[in-house]
């Protein structure tokens, strides 16, 4: 089945349909700690991370694996507490989930038991904040936003792995979430549906400009996608380095064999490298690093 | 442009607009059994009658009732209302036990799984009476229930509870932590948590402990009712019918009994997967 993703005479974009106010949210993270473990062997898995998210940016989180990205994302979505420090967005204390926030996790978080459609109707239904047609106008036009208006009726299972993905994209964008974090949304797919999904989330992302938060361990991914790359240490993540990355846009995927996007990913390997090399190293108790 | 390639896994829709009895019959799988059971009923013909035709009785097999003996027999119990009213008694008695187990197991479980005070306070006392199968709590409960008709279902209850209570506890811990942070995100409460995500990512660990719970109350109403005797001749059970045969000495009889009580578990268990593919239908895509 063939379809056409960015549908130039398509009438609603998602910009729209995801209203423009939310796209100038900022967080900011101040000098966060958190760790893991009983108190008699705490390990540190950030450490005094500080680090702003500009709004309508696609900041891009990468760091060598197991360094504490999914954390972070735990955090700023509120579905962890930090030890110490703050995550403001907008000014404002993060203190728990909340729709303003919403994350597209690992592999897919599509609930099996629910079809696309009730999956992406979820949000608004539970809290009532759109109803009856003006809901499923809102869903279709979602979902025909992301190819897959004919599989509304089926169940996550029946899709293959780019439309769950693209559903849980959907499912994200109802909630008008004032920030979308990515946790390594693509992570699990083959590599050409990968880099299709990739092309196809940064159309979504220039279309509306919504501040976003994109955390991965590939930085070629990184680079094409970011408008600021931050590259955090190896366990516990401490930012290393922000790099603005100023490719042109909108970006095809031809930009990645340019000089610029050469020197970028350059400069980032060698920071990346050198902690990926730390972690091979015994930590200091003695044990082997691992994943949180 | 982006243009995005991809097909749907095609999944056995069409095949179930036939019927399924067409469906049946026109699968090799369903042949291949038929062939089995036939091939195995002969070699016990022959096993069993080794002595009469061959003038060597087998050890072990030529002590058996021939199936074609079976069969007569059978064909003359199907006219009693004994027999009938032997499956009758043992139905009644697994079923309430079983339904009594669900019914306070599916709870049970669900509260262990949810509440860490709950868990806390009854997951070891249930654990210590886990263990104790549950043929050591006839002679207790004969003693400790009026009638032998509720000790026998007390026994069965306990046959299906244990197991339907791990299966709930155990499904509704792991379902994948992600399904619950999402919706949260989305603003579900604790209500919306439990109704929404844990109690239909728990449902194939019901079906599962339903199943084998199933398996278990045959089990345990059989015993039961060998030794509790089962009360008069007619309302015995299926398993008061065997031990009826026993002490009557009609080998073959002793044989239909069994049959039955296969028969019975069969049909108990396919009524308990077809409640839960219509249940959950996102499962049949598995």
């Amino acid at each position: 089945m063939h379809r056409q993703l960015n549908n130039t005479d398509q009438p609603a974009s998602v910009a729209s349909l995801a209203g423009s106010t939310a796209s100038q949210a900022s967080v900011e993270i101040k000098g966060v700690c958190k760790s893991y473990g009983e108190e008699w062997e705490q390990q540190d898995v950030i450490k005094d991370l500080t680090l702003d998210i500009l709004p309508g940016k696609l900041t891009v989180v990468v760091g060598p694996s197991g360094c504490g990205k999914s954390t972070l994302v735990n955090l700023i979505a509120g579905f962890e507490r930090p030890d110490r420090g703050e995550i403001l967005l907008n000014g404002r204390r993060v203190t728990g989930p909340s729709k303003d926030r919403m994350v597209v996790f690992q592999e897919t978080a599509l609930i099996p038991w629910q079809t696309t459609y009730q999956n992406v109707v979820f949000g608004p239904k539970l809290r009532g904040d759109i109803k009856g047609k003006a809901l499923y106008q809102r869903a279709h036009e979602l979902l025909t936003k992301v190819g897959l208006q004919d599989f509304m009726d089926k169940y996550p299972l029946q899709l293959s792995g780019g439309m769950q993905r693209r559903a849980e994209l959907a499912r994200a964008l109802i909630n008008q979430p004032q920030i979308m974090i990515m946790d390594e949304p693509f992570r699990g797919l083959d590599a050409m549906s990968r880099g299709l999904m990739q092309e196809f989330f940064l159309r979504l992302f220039e279309e509306n400009r919504h501040t976003n938060l994109y955390v991965t361990s590939e930085i070629e991914e990184a680079i094409f996608l970011a408008d600021r790359l931050v590259v955090l240490s190896n366990r516990p993540a401490q930012l290393r380095t922000v790099i603005d990355i100023d490719l042109p846009r909108p970006r095809h995927y031809q930009v990645l064999s340019s000089p610029e996007a050469f020197e970028y990913k350059r400069a980032a390997m060698e920071i990346l490298h050198q902690e990926a090399m730390r972690s091979f190293r015994p930590s200091a108790t003695g044990r082997l690093p691992g994943r949180p | 442009m982006v243009s995005v390639s991809e097909v749907s896994r095609p999944i056995g829709i069409a095949r179930s607009r036939r019927s399924f009895l067409r469906r049946t019959l026109g699968r090799q799988e369903f042949w291949r059994g038929c062939v089995a059971i036939v091939v195995f009923l002969i070699l016990w013909e022959i096993g069993s009658r080794s002595g009469e035709w061959f003038g060597y009785t087998l050890p072990y097999v030529g002590l058996l009732p021939p199936p074609s003996d079976v069969a007569v027999a059978w064909s003359k119990v199907l006219m009693k209302w004994g027999y009938w009213e032997s499956w009758y008694q043992s139905f009644k008695r697994v079923l309430t036990g079983f339904i009594a187990a669900q019914i306070i197991g599916i709870p049970f479980g669900l509260m262990l799984a949810v509440n860490k005070y709950f868990r806390d306070i009854f997951f070891p006392p249930f654990e210590v009476l886990r263990p104790i199968p549950p043929l050591a709590w006839v002679p207790a409960s004969l003693i400790f229930w009026p009638t032998n008709e509720m000790s026998i279902a007390f026994v069965t209850f306990l046959g299906a509870f244990f197991t339907i209570v791990i299966n709930v506890l155990g499904g509704a811990r792991t379902i994948d932590v992600r399904y619950l942070r999402a919706v949260q995100s989305m603003g579900a409460s604790q209500w919306d948590l439990f109704w929404r995500i844990i109690l239909p990512g728990t449902l194939p660990s019901i079906f599962t402990g339903a199943a084998v719970g199933m398996g278990i109350t045959w089990e345990v109403v059989v015993a039961a009712e060998m030794i509790s005797g089962g009360g008069t001749q007619g309302g015995g059970g299926l398993g008061f019918f065997i031990w009826n045969s026993y002490m009557g000495g009609s080998l073959p009889q002793i044989v239909v009994g069994m049959i039955s009580i296969g028969i019975a578990g069969y049909l108990s268990s396919t009524v308990i997967r077809m409640i839960g593919r219509s249940a959950m239908p996102w499962r049949k895509l598995f």
